[in-house]
């Protein structure tokens, strides 16, 4: 091992474990955990699925049919679909900008910890019959003390803090890291789709996020203390929960969908070898979706009998968000037309994609008009159309993506043969499973009732629905097991096994522990395929410390160097305090105040130097400063 | 491999000042969530409002104006001694960001003591009502960002005063600056809500 590949290793052993600042091992760790809940969530649907083959079913009773599509939806947005997505942008934000690693690791190495945490708390509440019961969006009044007397609403709004702390934490590391530690040369306008669709989806991280933390704050108040905001009788509003919950609800759906739709743009890049069509009209669609998709929370609460003139504006703002995803598909179709495709299985993913996606979209955009809206709500036309959007905008992308990426994160190929059957049982088994319930609640079959009578004529299409769960789940196993295989047995993959044109295929599968020998330049927006073979790489940073070059936000000139920290058991105490802070406080009040002298501790602890030059620069007292003021120029040794 | 080209950045500053940093752009994520949330609350609040018959409803008084715009100067007051702390870290001066740092902790200490007497002067309890609710939050919500802002400002004047100090941890005194007065400004809007809203609505 060299020195740098020493310097920037993790620790070993158990306990070293648990200090891991790595974003590869972190980013590893989500995709993995996310995918696991994936995995748990499925077995939920495959439990309802079952349930509703047939009429009359008694295979579940309605209590624990309620805790099960509650918990299915909470797990698969908010431990699955978010932070999958984020795991990927962890994992590839930096190798793809051509950083040595990802901003303020240990708040990602945290943030890993709590959503760990959350999940776990989750499924324990679950477990001991204490599974949230009241659908994922929770609305009060049904949430509230008087009719939820248990704790189940509370271990839902308790959830949504542990994924959104963990998830806001990660938002702000990855648009760190796309700001500040781009390689030089990369100047905005060459910063990769991935990476700009990451950020956007962090931007809308920021302010969609907080809208549900305090919406369940205020519940876990209304329930645990005797607030008001969501009773009507003392002046609350139900409506309040709506408007707060939608606010995040719906900008969620572009949260996962954004990233989504960079990692098509990617893989159809790459698959047509050419340069992405319209560059800049797919960012712009990417900006202008963030902004729109903050102005449609409403269209989800066209039931709730909103004057008309806001019904209007919101449904010509949701039929208006169609404009940026229409040009985005616009340009795949331009970039695969000019180029030479290969479909590979990544690239047949997308092609699933869409027309899945695209089937979706119409629903979506069928169900922005108020009369069809109100006539199809809460019906399985809803359910329909939003897992079309769903694992259409959002799965198809992921798994093209694991098997665009797993080479060069396992070193290893998965099976092309495999992946084409893996494909086609899903494509056709999500068909089965999804298009029979447009028809089901056309026919008027509402959604989240445990079971429906033989008289109702739902029976034929339930089974059709449920037979394709079948083939979903086959597929998805087949998946899990060629990747197990490949990972043990597979054939080894080369550094760039798909000749793609981003960073991260400028090093080797998988990437050294310091991402780059000597972190590279860039000449274009596909460093690979147009940097000149003389492109310099940068050099001069140090190999016995965790050095790292930073740059300016527009341009990518080199600014100034910073030692980046060390691994550390810190956050992972300080996310146990959390962790012990959130739970108490479904109790007692007294739990946040008494639970925060662990975090207080803890988070000392982290923070407090350990060794008197921990951040590289020279130790107090010191003669000459060596940091530059705030509008210095920078020192010399800039442009390339 | 004679032919590669370089980039040497061995001679660029191992550290910078103001918004190159990475921290600002950290701190920058934080006021952003941050306001968000007291964005929501503020709008939450309006809501509330419009859906009640009278506001505050019939027999609850405006809270008491005195210690609300007491506390108000005492906290715009505290940005003096701020600023001076964030020059005097730009400058590398060991010297004056002690006293600085101390001078901010002082006012901290008198703002957060005023703000249990704003609490016992809100003439609700939070239990009663919508109105008491969302009030009790909005001002809730803000006293958490001064006790924290003076939990680790504490942690920082002490670590300046212990050691190990680096050039690097000016870096951090600056950027604490720039979040007290997120802190500060953040105050503006929620003290007009809580005190001249139901004054004015």
């Amino acid at each position: 091992m060299t020195q740098l590949d020493a310097t920037w290793a993790d620790p070993r052993g158990l306990y070293g474990w648990f200090m891991h600042l790595d974003h590869k091992s972190i980013g590893r760790r989500y995709l993995l955990t996310a995918f696991a809940f994936f995995l748990i969530g499925g077995v939920l649907a495959a439990l309802m699925r079952l349930q509703l083959s047939r009429a009359d079913n008694t295979f579940l009773g309605p209590d624990l049919y309620n805790q099960i599509f509650s918990t299915h939806g909470t797990t698969m947005m908010f431990l699955f679909a978010v932070p999958v997505m984020q795991g990927l942008g962890i994992y590839f934000v930096p190798l793809m900008v051509g950083a040595r690693g990802i901003a303020f690791p240990r708040l990602v190495a945290f943030s890993y910890w709590m959503f760990l945490f959350g999940g776990i708390f989750l499924y324990v509440s679950f477990l001991l019959n204490a599974g949230p019961d009241v659908g994922w969006f929770s609305y009060p009044p049904l949430a509230g003390a008087l009719y939820t007397p248990s704790k189940r609403a509370d271990v839902w709004a308790q959830l949504i803090t542990f994924t959104e702390v963990a998830s806001l934490a990660v938002a702000v590391s990855l648009i760190t890291t796309a700001m500040k530690l781009r390689a030089p040369g990369m100047t905005l306008n060459r910063m990769p789709i991935f990476v700009w669709a990451q950020v956007v989806t962090s931007f809308m991280v920021l302010f969609a996020m907080p809208a549900v933390m305090l919406a369940s704050t205020c519940l876990i108040l209304d329930r645990l203390v005797g607030t008001h905001f969501f009773d009507v009788e003392h002046g609350g509003d139900a409506l309040l929960w709506q408007h707060l919950f939608w606010f995040f609800g719906h900008p969620e759906v572009y949260i996962i969908f954004i990233p989504g739709s960079g990692l098509v743009s990617t893989i159809v890049a790459t698959f047509s070898r050419r340069r992405m069509f319209g560059y800049l009209a797919v960012v712009l669609s990417l900006v202008s979706t963030a902004f729109m998709g903050f102005g449609l929370w409403v269209h989800h609460m066209f039931a709730t009998g909103l004057p008309q003139l806001g019904e209007s504006f919101f449904t010509a703002a949701s039929i208006m968000i169609a404009i940026p995803t229409g040009t985005q598909i616009f340009c795949w179709i331009a970039t695969m037309w000019g180029g030479r495709i290969t479909v590979k299985s990544p690239m047949l993913w997308i092609l699933g994609f869409f027309f899945i996606f695209i089937a979706g979209g119409l629903t979506g955009v069928m169900l922005a008009a108020v009369p069809l809206n109100t006539q199809v709500h809460d019906t399985f036309f809803v359910v329909a159309h939003f897992h079309y959007v769903l694992i259409g905008g959002a799965v198809f992308p992921l798994f093209a993506a694991f098997y665009y990426w797993y080479p060069k994160i396992t070193g290893r190929l998965l099976s092309e043969q495999v992946g084409r059957w893996v494909f086609g049982l899903f494509f056709i088994g999500f068909n089965l499973t999804f298009f029979p319930m447009h028809l089901l609640g056309l026919h008027g079959m509402p959604r989240r009732v445990y079971t429906y009578p033989a008289a109702m004529g739902w029976g034929t299409l339930n089974l059709l629905a449920s037979a394709g769960a079948v083939l979903m789940a086959c597929a998805v196993l087949t998946f899990v097991v060629d990747a197990v295989r490949a990972l043990v047995a597979g054939t080894a993959a080369a550094d760039n096994p798909w000749d793609a044109g981003t960073l991260e295929w400028a090093t080797n599968s998988p990437p050294p522990n310091a991402n780059f020998p000597s972190p590279p330049t860039v000449a274009g927006r596909e460093p690979v395929w147009e940097n000149p073979p003389d492109q310099p790489v940068v050099v001069g940073l140090r190999t016995d410390a965790r050095d790292v070059l930073v740059t300016h936000v527009l341009d990518a000139e080199p600014d100034h160097r910073l030692l980046f920290p060390e691994p550390s058991i810190w956050p992972l105490l300080t996310a146990i305090a959390t962790t012990v802070l959130f739970i108490w406080s479904i109790f007692t009040p007294w739990g946040v105040v008494y639970g925060a002298l662990p975090v207080f501790v803890t988070m000392v602890g982290w923070f407090w130097p350990k060794s008197a030059d921990e951040g590289g620069t020279q130790r107090w007292p010191f003669a000459h400063r060596t940091l530059p003021r705030p509008n210095e120029a920078p020192a010399t040794g800039g442009a390339i | 491999m004679s032919e590669v080209r370089t980039l040497d950045v061995s001679g660029l500053p191992p550290g910078a000042f103001g918004s190159r940093t990475l921290t600002f752009w950290g701190t920058l994520g934080i006021v952003l969530i941050e306001s968000t949330v007291f964005a929501l609350a503020v709008a939450a609040y309006f809501f509330l409002a419009s859906r009640a018959p009278a506001w505050p409803p019939d027999g609850v008084a405006a809270p008491d104006l005195r210690w609300g715009t007491v506390n108000t100067l005492v906290l715009l007051a505290s940005l003096i001694p701020n600023e001076l702390a964030r020059r005097a870290a730009e400058r590398v001066d060991l010297a004056r960001v002690r006293a600085w740092m101390v001078v901010c902790l002082v006012f901290a200490v008198a703002f957060n003591v005023i703000r249990v007497l704003e609490f016992t002067h809100l003439n609700v309890l939070w239990d009663r009502d919508a109105y008491g609710s969302i009030v009790w939050v909005l001002l809730g919500l803000h006293t958490t960002h001064i006790v924290t802002d003076f939990l680790d400002s504490s942690v920082l004047a002490l670590l300046m005063f212990t050691g190990p100090i680096e050039e690097h941890r000016f870096v951090d005194v600056e950027e604490n600056a720039v979040y007290w007065y997120f802190v500060v400004f953040a105050w503006l809007p929620i003290y007009g809500v809580i005190y001249w809203a139901p004054r004015l609505l």
